[in-house]
């Protein structure tokens, strides 16, 4: 069994919540036993076939320490987070359910925070999401009831006071361990520590970050950060992901609201013999520059359509420091329930 | 008008002094406000609110005004609502994520907390808006708050000068339950 998760319990079920801790789950545990973290994103299927989501998770499987469930990125349809975490919490995994605000009230929205923590997802990540305009559905209704702070808030509120935003009680309370995102790689710079402050003070205990491909911003940053304290309040994991191509980072740099990448970088790219080599490569040396960063806690890998490359990349960086990370096929448990696991997946 | 509500923000300073000028004026007129009824004026003053925030700061008349804490620049003009901004999306230069010839709100929200002298409650968490609130008054509000509040302390000081302090202590976590929810966002 591994170090901290001696109590790990048949998949599917709550481990216990250790004292001081907000959520039962292996996030949080890792990241109060002061490791780099390692988390990342799966794409939900354009399907309903449930196995194409166990296959997308397994490929992540003892390189990753929690995996975010996307809630219609980009405005995008694909298959719900909430359904995402529903199908992978019940083989044991440790998920980050992403809440939008761009497609649900409040009403909606607390529904689905009690309905995660209630199928085992124990970190929530609150975005206000992206514009409709960027999607498949420009001409669709944009809700946005609520913006992330709000959404923390709320959250927060329904956690530790164990009451709906209205004032009704609940029962039981969520017990999630709760995230934002911050972007510190657009203007305007001097305000952006500011405004992760106001996270925290929403409820935000830990925060992944846009895709990082400059790593002097990210410093400058860092080092507001350190000054005001706010590495200390919150855990803080650096979005990263291998570009395929020069063009394809152009496409990204020109398409892509809130993903800056320097000209240096498609420079780079643009000088190697394979690009996508390079951009793997320039993925793994982003890693161990921000690996060492004072205040950084880990990093989010997001490679989009290159989710493959995920344990090439984490084990090239060489972040986890020899740690295998839970999952699922680790469970050596009961043997009817490993050949339950084993059909499912 | 887009030009009118830039130049509202570049002269931040100037507006919250006015407004707090007006804040007074309108704890003055209070009682005679009352006198007449907060329901037969909504009507009325909302429409003046309408017209003159809507021409200086494009107001949508949301009805819980934050401008003093949003550095004059109105949240309900971001085209995804947030009312603590900006968010990850902003362009080069400052741009609107989803209307990218407007600059964002919230970069110039910034700015103009920056000149005012209240500025630093642009770091305030405000929260979701009341959509029940949504084409009143944000002055008639105002006053129903202040004047609310200025009776709390009133009575907070009588029960001071005959009891003993535990019930100071009562009364004031008592009201700081009751306005709780509603702090922050009495503004404007």
């Amino acid at each position: 069994m591994k170090k901290g998760f001696e109590d790990e319990p048949v998949p599917g079920y709550p481990l216990p919540l250790l004292p001081g801790h907000s959520s039962p789950g292996r996030l949080e545990r890792t990241l109060r036993a002061g490791h780099f973290v390692v988390t990342s994103e799966l794409a939900p299927p354009d399907s309903a076939d449930p196995a194409a989501v166990y296959e997308r998770a397994s490929l992540f499987d003892g390189y990753v320490d929690a995996i975010n469930a996307t809630d219609g990125s980009g405005a995008h349809c694909h298959m719900g987070s909430l359904a995402v975490c529903a199908l992978l919490t019940r083989l044991g995994y440790a998920l980050i359910q992403q809440i939008s605000c761009r497609d649900k009230n409040r009403i909606a929205i607390q529904g689905d925070i009690l309905g995660g923590a209630a199928m085992g997802v124990c970190n929530m990540l609150c975005l206000s999401g992206d514009g409709v305009q960027t999607g498949d559905h420009p001409e669709a209704k944009p809700v946005f009831d609520l913006d992330c702070m709000s959404l923390l808030e709320i959250a927060r509120t329904m956690r530790d006071e164990a009451t709906f935003q209205s004032g009704r009680k609940l029962d039981h309370p969520p017990h999630v361990f709760l995230g934002a995102a911050a972007n510190p790689f657009v203007a305007p710079f001097d305000w952006r520590p500011l405004r992760l402050a106001k996270k925290i003070a929403a409820g935000a205990q830990f925060v992944q970050t846009q895709y990082c491909y400059d790593i002097p911003r990210l410093k400058e940053y860092m080092s507001r950060v350190r000054d005001m304290g706010l590495d200390e309040k919150v855990f803080l994991i650096i979005g990263v992901g291998p570009l395929a191509s020069a063009r394809s980072a152009q496409w990204i740099r020109s398409n892509v609201p809130g993903v800056h990448i320097p000209d240096s970088i498609i420079k780079r790219l643009e000088g190697a013999e394979n690009q996508k080599a390079e951009g793997l490569q320039l993925c793994v040396d982003l890693i161990q520059e921000i690996r060492d960063i004072k205040g950084v806690h880990g990093v989010h890998v997001m490679a989009y359509r290159q989710e493959h490359a995920v344990p090439e990349i984490v084990t090239r960086a060489g972040v986890l420091e020899g740690r295998t990370p839970w999952h699922p096929s680790a469970y050596d448990g009961d043997a009817t329930v490993q050949q339950h696991m084993e059909n499912m997946q | 008008m887009y030009w009118l509500r830039r130049w509202s923000v570049r002269h931040s300073r100037a507006l919250e002094a006015t407004y707090q000028l007006m804040e007074r004026c309108l704890l003055g007129i209070a009682p005679a406000v009352s006198r007449i009824g907060h329901s037969r004026l909504e009507k009325p003053v909302a429409a003046v609110e309408k017209v003159v925030k809507g021409a200086l700061f494009d107001c949508q008349m949301c009805g819980q005004c934050v401008l003093s804490s949003t550095g004059m620049s109105c949240p309900m003009n971001c085209p995804k609502s947030i009312r603590n901004g900006p968010c990850g999306g902003v362009r080069e230069g400052g741009f609107c994520e989803v209307k990218p010839e407007m600059r964002c709100v919230w970069v110039e929200g910034w700015q103009g907390a920056a000149n005012m002298q209240n500025g630093a409650q642009i770091a305030t968490v405000q929260f979701a808006v009341d959509h029940r609130l949504k084409g009143h008054s944000s002055w008639l509000r105002v006053m129903r708050m202040k004047t609310a509040e200025l009776a709390d302390t009133a009575d907070i000081a009588r029960t001071a000068h005959s009891d003993s302090s535990q019930l100071i202590a009562d009364t004031s976590s008592q009201l700081s339950r009751k306005h709780g929810t509603t702090a922050g966002e009495d503004r404007e």
